[in-house]
C-alpha cells in the first residue's frame, strides 16, 4: 500500500505543477508524468488491462496535446479574473464535499466489492463465456451493452471532429489566410 | 520546397530508418494484443490504440503526404464505419439464440485456446477496427491538416 501512497502523492504534485507552470510544453510533460504514474497504479492495483489501455491512451493524448496545441498562446488571467477564478473554484470544491460527504461515508472499505454480482461473473465466467480473460468476458458479454454505449460516444466524438475540422471547410479559409499577408 | 520529392519533410534520415525497423513491430504487437485479448491483458480497445499509434509514427517521421498515401483519412472514415457496423451486426446476430448480445457460440473450442470464447475476439477485431481508424482519423484532422496550414 505505501507504494500507491507515494504514486498518488506525486500524481497530486504532478498536477499541481501542471497547472501552475507557466510554459505550455513543460505543462503537458506534467500531465504525461501524472498519466503514467496512473498506469503504475493501475498495475500495484493488479489491473493489467486498465494499465495497457491508459498507457497507450496516455501516449496518444500526449502527441496530439503536444503537436496540436504548442503553437497556441497560453491565456493567463489577470487580477480581478484570476480572483473570480478562484472564488469560483473554491465554492465548486465546497459544494462537491457538501453533496459528496454522505455517499462518501457509505462507500464500502477499500479491496471490498461494492457489488456481489462481482463474485458471481468470477465464478461463472470461464464456463459461461470460454473466455481466460475474466476482464473481457465481462465487457464484451455479461456487459455488452455498455461497450455498445462506450463505441456509440466514441464513434459519435470521431464523427464531430471530422465535421468540425475537416479539410474541406478549412480550404477557403487557409487559401484566405494565405493571400493575405 | 526544391525538389519535386521534397526532403525536408518529416524527421531526419535517423528517425527514417529506426521508424522502418520499428513501425511494423509495433502494429504487429496491436495486432497480437488484439486477437489475445480474451487469453491475456489487453483487447481491442489497447490493441486498436497501438495500431494508431504506429500509423501516427509513420505520419510524425516521414510527413503527412508519404504516410497518407498508406493509408488515407478516407479509408480511415471507412474502417471506422465498418468497425461500428460490424459490432452492432455481432450483437444482432444475438437474436439467432434468441436476445440481443447473446454470446451465439461460446462453447465451441477450448478455453485457454486461441479459438475460442464465441463472439469477444469478434468483437475485439470490431473495437479495434473502430477505434484505431477513428483515433487515427482525429490525429490527422486535428494535427497533421494543422502542420500543412501553418508550413
Amino acid at each position: 500500500m505505501l507504494e500507491l501512497y507515494i504514486l498518488l502523492i506525486f500524481m497530486i504534485a504532478g498536477a499541481i505543477i501542471a497547472v501552475e507552470i507557466g510554459d505550455l510544453l513543460s505543462a503537458i510533460v506534467a500531465v504525461g508524468a501524472v498519466g503514467l504514474a496512473l498506469s503504475v497504479a493501475f498495475l500495484i492495483l493488479k489491473a493489467p488491462d486498465l494499465a495497457i489501455t491508459q498507457l497507450v491512451v496516455e501516449i496518444l493524448c500526449l502527441i496530439i496535446l503536444i503537436r496540436a496545441t504548442i503553437t497556441r498562446d497560453t491565456l493567463e488571467p489577470n487580477g480581478r479574473q484570476a480572483i473570480v477564478v478562484a472564488v469560483a473554484a473554491l465554492a465548486f470544491m465546497a459544494l462537491f464535499i457538501f453533496f459528496a460527504f454522505a455517499p462518501l461515508n457509505e462507500m464500502p472499505p477499500f479491496g471490498a466489492p461494492a457489488m456481489r454480482v462481482s463474485g458471481t461473473y468470477l465464478a461463472n465466467g470461464l464456463r459461461q463465456t470460454g473466455a481466460a480473460n475474466i476482464v473481457s468476458s465481462i465487457i464484451l458479454d455479461y456487459r455488452g451493452y455498455d461497450t455498445l454505449g462506450e463505441a456509440t460516444i466514441l464513434f459519435t466524438a470521431v464523427i464531430g471532429v471530422l465535421a468540425v475540422m475537416r479539410r474541406v471547410g478549412k480550404k477557403r479559409q487557409d487559401t484566405q489566410e494565405g493571400e493575405e499577408p | 520546397m526544391k525538389g519535386t520529392d521534397r526532403p525536408e519533410q518529416g524527421m531526419t534520415l535517423i528517425v527514417k530508418t529506426i521508424t522502418r525497423l520499428t513501425v511494423g513491430l509495433i502494429m504487429l504487437f496491436g495486432i497480437y494484443i488484439v486477437l489475445h485479448g480474451h487469453l491475456s491483458p489487453g483487447g481491442g480497445f489497447a490493441g486498436g490504440v497501438i495500431i494508431a499509434l504506429s500509423f501516427i509514427h509513420l505520419v510524425l517521421a516521414f510527413g503527412r503526404d508519404r504516410a497518407l498515401k498508406i493509408f488515407s483519412q478516407s479509408m480511415a472514415s471507412l474502417f471506422e464505419s465498418l468497425g461500428a457496423l460490424l459490432f452492432i451486426l455481432i450483437a444482432v446476430a444475438g437474436y439467432v439464440g434468441g436476445y440481443f448480445f447473446l454470446n451465439v457460440f461460446a462453447h465451441k473450442g477450448h478455453p485457454f485456446r486461441l479459438f475460442s470464447a464465441g463472439i469477444i475476439p469478434l468483437c475485439n477485431i470490431a473495437i479495434c477496427l473502430k477505434v484505431g481508424a477513428g483515433l487515427f482519423a482525429v490525429f490527422v484532422v486535428m494535427v497533421a491538416f494543422r502542420l500543412g496550414a501553418r508550413e
